[in-house]
């Protein structure tokens, strides 16, 4: 199974793949934008801020789900000794970190007019703080160990230590008293969201994931082209 | 009706802040990116053009050293 993950077989796909997925994601983040922020409702209580939550979710979704899959393929990638899905988790991590970061600072925005404070040391703002500070040290790591092969293990280690936050942060709202409300779309149980929310709220969340795709695709083929340049320096 | 989108019961202020910062972040992940992908594909060329014509014929067996080559003006 693993030899179709052969970057010479998967460049053909990845390096044309991107101006196709740049076009769709425009055209869902447009349906996206004009859902969010005029035809979608305004919350009873929250008023008109409670739009924050169709960008403010979504990258917290994303960067959540960037990360568990990073770590999965650092592991996977240690144990079968793939250094092509050490590749993959290096291209996804840059998008990640920016969902991250989105998450953070639109939650401190939506902060200020609903609880009146732009920051609070709340366990589930605390823990999203914590998974950008492993986004970087795993982007740090890659930057100092690149040329190196200790990579491969620092990296796994640093992903490996960084997921035990990950239900820490899906939980804290449930496990701790916090500022924070608890979730409000649920898989396995019945969601407290309005459908007429809801829907803005996924057609985002496709945009944003359209966003981390074609982020991805283009940082893998600048990895690619990386170490093809490096083959073309030993001929 | 534009006036109602934009101050938003005086939240507008915080929601469009939360939406341009994201989407800068969007327009600033992607141009670095971009500008990565393109300074390695122009390494990738001229490192390319600067072998000699038996070095070339082994380089361009591999299928996507072709690929590289033959989509300089992709994304």
């Amino acid at each position: 199974m693993f030899k179709y993950f052969e970057p010479n077989k998967i460049f053909s796909i990845t390096s044309r793949a991107p101006k196709y997925v740049l076009l769709v994601f425009i055209i869902i983040l447009c349906i996206g934008l004009t859902e969010a922020l005029i035809l979608s409702p305004e919350d009873y209580k929250q008023s008109h801020s409670v739009r924050i939550m169709y960008v403010h979710v979504p990258a917290a979704w994303i960067s959540l789900g960037i990360f568990s899959i990073i770590t999965f393929l650092s592991i996977a990638g240690y144990i079968f000794k793939l250094k092509n899905f050490f590749l993959i988790s290096k291209s996804l991590a840059p998008s990640g970190l920016v969902f991250n970061i989105i998450a953070l600072v639109t939650g401190s925005i939506w902060g200020k007019p609903t609880w009146g404070t732009w920051w609070a040391w709340d366990a589930r703002i605390t823990s999203m703080l914590i998974l950008v500070l492993f986004y970087i040290l795993y982007l740090v790591a890659w930057r100092i160990y690149g040329n190196n092969d200790k990579v491969f293990k620092i990296t796994a280690i640093i992903t490996t230590l960084g997921i035990i936050n990950v239900p820490i942060i899906k939980y804290s709202v449930d496990w701790w008293n916090t500022l924070h409300q608890p979730a409000s779309v649920n898989i396995l149980s019945k969601s407290s969201i309005h459908i007429s929310m809801l829907y803005p709220l996924l057609i985002m969340t496709a945009a944003f994931a359209l966003f981390s795709l074609l982020i991805f695709l283009m940082k893998y083929n600048t990895e690619l082209i990386k170490i093809k340049n490096k083959g073309l320096d030993r001929l | 009706m534009i006036f109602e989108i934009l101050l938003m019961n005086g939240y507008g202020l915080y929601v469009w802040s939360a939406f341009i910062f994201t989407l800068l972040s969007f327009t600033s992940l992607y141009a670095i990116i971009r500008i990565q992908y393109t300074k390695e594909k122009n390494k990738f060329i001229a490192k390319f053009g600067s072998l000699n014509s038996e070095r070339a014929a082994i380089a361009k067996s591999q299928s996507i050293n072709k690929e590289i080559l033959s989509n300089t003006s992709s994304i």
